[in-house]
């Protein structure tokens, strides 16, 4: 097998606790300097991927590589990976300088130096001055960024990041986003980091991994898992979308005949793509849609409910078979109650996603 | 995987040995003569009364004092957690008091002060100018007094711990409900505080059936089964004495399986606010009678420190029949510098009670370590090994430790150490493993395992973690476990008086034997300096304890 030019590489990981499968036959590889979020609801093994890359867990079949070197039995103390963790984990009884200092003593660096390093990663994290502090004396995200600072002042080769985020303030969660993000990416470090919200990993990943029961759904560019989901789970879980049972009538080329309600549609095919005629599910954005007074291509159904989102609204449409559509429209479109119908949008390519029935 | 297994076998195989081995072969020696099986000492020990009357004076003894110290304790804790009056800050100086005494040392208090020559004694004799001591400190009545006094501080403490953890808001929901102030302590409060009172009176019960020094001191013709056991040991009945320790320790498991058995009913109290505050007593009359009340019971609590004082400044036969000493000096204390045959004890007990810290700290690291961090197998089994010896009074201890150490025969793990200067550190370490490791294995739950995580990832192995993390945030855990184990080693006299040597004599043994030679003032002079190594210790712990 050639070896895999890329820096870091998870081949075929599994990992069990008792019955429990939380990491089942999981590839996947990062470029140098590339940042890979790890994204899936609780219990989909995200976590105890990014343990066994730190080391603090050991894989039942698998390897990790780093840069070719296979890393998967190295105990944590010599993997040279950077972790922030959940709750930061910052030593309490050591100020801010002898924690971002922790991981550089013990290297035969002289005094000089350590205090040269301290004082970068300090200030990559904008808290030059803070050396002295006490650790309860810091706000809440000050602490991630000593955390930061701490995990990178070792130039680790890869950095691992457990839910950088769920601690701090919705408000300043997302200016810290892009804050981690830039500054990544001119440390250059290789980056995983776990998250279960889906704005996070869109905002931090170049990529995003999307688990479920273990096992890797898809990985690919937010665009990507947007507009190609790969099955139903990513569809649902990956941005907002609601699903009716249809049927294919057939396929031509680039587009699909359907029928949904007795109405048929005529949508974009994905490239490549021919879906068998017969029973499916279809995934459809809210943008993807539009309502219309009732008409005959349209599928009438009953406004039954409305979200305000600030630009515009997301509508709720009942069809007479009891399912539901979501359907985004402005705000005064329509009100709870009327009669509607529902259209495909006309640039619907990249929210419309037939899927087969039986698959959840 | 493997070191980690490697360990907890090591752990298991010494605390096996250590506590669980000597214990075993009680039994076993209990169980046989001339080297054969026999139920000949059991048989003695039904056949006697004296036997059963003591195990019974132990059992009735030791609920008398729980019953005795929570009715002292709980209502004060009570009257200082709820209500405001002036001199309530300082009964809450005063009311740890009782702890700086060693068990030995508060029991001679008791007996310079209420004693029939004690000091009380002289002033009664004095006024009413009676030929006769007017009473005799003796028996039952002088042992529970000694015990209410030493173990209604647990009471207090608990209960007032209980309470501050009550919400205001469970008495603001019990008063919205049209409950009156005592159903709502009847129903609501003392529901809440029942796993604090259990705990309390386990303690209690444990602490008083293992009692010592006091029966020991003032019992006369009323025994308990720790003096029946010692009595029985130096009558040179062994067979007999380890049938005695068996059975106090079947009462002592089955007081502690009872009391277990009302704790684990567990009463989720979930609130998070903040105990009320003391409401200050409005009526000035009652505010007069509780102040006078917190200075008396200050005054009845510090007499015991304040007699021993006294008499240590008393020299050798000076004081007869007057009602105050005619003369004070410092002799006794200079006997106790200038005299190496006296200065002795005190140097022999600071260096076994800091070796036996020292070691019983160690144990409860690596304990800690290994259960808590690591979760080795058999994780609880070595929890449960550490905690035994509390559940079993110290005399037990004493004796199983003196059956096991006084063998030669290095194939069944039994060496000669008995006579040896090692043997007392060796049984005082026993003795402190629930302390050090009830402390420090609190401390390790308390301590984020992300921590050890983070500081891997930072490139530190085992041995800089545990140097430059675990340990100094450990350091509350360690200095508490560490101080109340030492405190406990140095003025122990129940498990030194089967052991000790005259090289290795503890200070306590010191205090008995100038007891008997009727020199009270150098008796009271050790009290004296074993109560401020004590208080110093302590004041010690709580204050860098609680910096750090």
């Amino acid at each position: 097998m050639p070896a895999d030019p890329r820096y870091l590489v998870l081949e075929r990981l599994s990992r069990r606790f008792g019955e429990v499968v939380a990491v089942d036959d999981v590839s996947l590889g990062l470029e140098a300097g590339e940042i890979l979020a790890l994204l899936g609801p609780s219990g989909s093994g995200k976590t105890t991927i990014l343990r066994l890359l730190a080391g603090f867990e050991t894989p039942d079949a698998g390897r990790v590589l780093v840069a070719g070197e296979d890393v998967t039995r190295l105990a944590p103390v010599s993997r040279h990976f950077g972790m922030v963790f959940q709750h930061y984990a910052l030593f309490p009884h050591l100020d801010v300088a002898r924690n971002v200092g922790f991981g550089l003593e013990g290297r035969g660096l002289s005094d000089a130096d350590i205090r040269q390093r301290i004082h970068e990663s300090l200030a990559l994290v904008d808290l030059s001055g803070y050396d002295t502090r006490r650790i309860g004396q810091l706000s809440g995200g000050q602490q991630q960024r000593v955390a930061l600072a701490r995990a990178l002042a070792p130039e680790p080769r890869v950095l691992l990041l457990d839910e950088p985020l769920s601690n701090l303030d919705p408000a300043l969660r997302e200016r810290t986003r892009r804050e981690i993000r830039d500054l990544i990416h001119r440390v250059g470090t290789t980056t995983v980091f776990v998250t279960h919200e889906q704005d996070e990993a869109f905002d931090l990943g170049d990529r995003v991994a999307v688990l479920r029961a273990g096992r890797l759904e898809q990985c690919g560019t937010p665009e990507e898992l947007y507009e190609a989901p790969a099955n139903a789970f990513v569809a649902g879980f990956v941005g907002r979308s609601s699903a009716v049972p249809v049927d294919i009538i057939g396929a031509s080329g680039a587009s699909v005949r359907i029928r949904i309600a007795g109405v048929e549609w005529e949508i974009p095919n994905r490239p490549g793509e021919r879906p068998e005629p017969g029973p499916a599910m279809l995934h459809a954005r809210p943008e993807a849609l539009w309502l219309r007074e009732p008409g005959p291509d349209a599928v009438p159904g009953r406004l039954t409910g409305r979200r305000f989102t600030g630009g515009g609204a997301v509508f709720q449409v009942t069809f007479a078979d009891g399912h539901t559509l979501e359907v985004s429209a402005p705000p005064g479109a329509a009100k709870p109650g009327d009669q509607v119908g529902v259209v495909p949008s006309r640039r619907a390519g990249g929210g419309l996603h037939l899927f087969p029935a039986d698959a959840q | 995987m493997r070191p980690r297994t490697a360990g907890a076998v090591a752990l298991i195989a010494l605390l096996l040995w250590l506590v669980a081995y000597p214990l075993v072969l009680t039994l076993v020696e209990g169980l046989r003569a001339d080297g054969a099986w026999t139920l000949e000492h059991v048989r003695a020990f039904l056949a006697r009364p004296t036997e059963l009357r003591a195990l019974w004076g132990s059992l009735w003894i030791s609920v008398a004092s729980v019953v005795l110290a929570a009715a002292i304790g709980v209502p004060l804790a009570l009257l200082f957690a709820r209500y405001d009056f002036p001199g309530r800050r300082l009964f809450g100086t005063v009311v740890a008091l009782p702890a700086v005494l060693p068990p030995l040392v508060g029991v001679i208090a008791f007996l310079f002060l209420y004693g029939e020559s004690g000091f009380l004694a002289h002033l009664v004799r004095h006024i009413f100018a009676l030929e006769e001591a007017p009473w005799r400190f003796q028996g039952a009545g002088a042992i529970l007094l000694v015990h209410a006094y030493s173990m209604y501080v647990y009471f207090y403490l608990f209960t007032r711990a209980g309470l501050a953890s009550l919400d205001a808001s469970v008495y603001e929901a019990a008063a919205s409900l049209g409950a009156g102030r005592w159903r709502t302590f009847r129903h609501v409060v003392l529901p809440l505080l029942r796993p604090h009172l259990a705990g309390a009176a386990m303690l209690t019960f444990m602490t008083s059936l293992a009692s010592f020094s006091a029966p020991y001191i003032f019992g006369g013709g009323f025994r308990v089964m720790t003096t029946q056991i010692v009595a029985t040991r130096l009558n040179g009945d062994d067979g007999l004495a380890m049938v005695e320790t068996v059975s106090l320790t079947i009462v002592a498991l089955v007081g502690l399986w009872l009391l277990r058995r009302t704790d684990a009913e567990d009463v989720v109290g979930g609130s998070k606010g903040a105990a009320p505050r003391p409401a200050p007593v409005a009526s000035g009359v009652l505010r007069v009678a509780l102040t006078s009340l917190s200075v008396i019971l200050a005054i009845v609590l510090l007499l015991p420190h304040f007699t021993l004082l006294l008499v240590s400044f008393v020299p050798l036969g000076t004081w007869t029949t007057e009602a105050l000493p005619p003369a004070y000096s410092t002799v006794n204390y200079l006997t106790l510098i200038h005299d190496p045959v006296r200065a002795r004890p005190l140097g022999n007990s600071l260096w076994m009670a800091s070796a036996a810290t020292a070691a019983a700290l160690l144990v409860a690291l690596a304990a800690g370590v290994l259960t808590v961090r690591r979760r080795a197998a058999g994780a609880r089994f070595i929890e449960l090994l550490i905690a035994l010896p509390w559940a079993v009074p110290g005399t037990v201890f004493a004796i199983a430790v003196a059956a096991a150490f006084s063998v030669d025969s290095p194939a069944t793990l039994r060496l000669v150490l008995v006579g040896t200067i090692w043997i007392l550190p060796l049984a005082y370490l026993i003795r402190n493993l629930p302390i050090t490791g009830r402390a420090i294995l609190a401390g390790f739950r308390r301590l984020d395992p992300s921590l050890d995580e983070a500081a891997a990832m930072l490139g530190a192995g085992r041995w800089r973690t545990l140097r430059r993390i675990t340990l100094p945030l450990l350091r509350p855990a360690l200095l508490a476990g560490g101080t109340l184990a030492f405190v406990t080693a140095f003025g122990d006299f129940v498990t030194s008086i089967m052991l000790y040597t005259y090289d290795t004599r503890p200070v306590s043994m010191e205090i008995l034997s100038s007891l008997r030679q009727s020199d009270v003032g150098v008796a009271a002079a050790y009290g004296v300096v074993l109560m401020l190594v004590s208080a110093f210790v302590f004041a010690l712990g709580a204050d860098r304890g609680s910096a750090g």
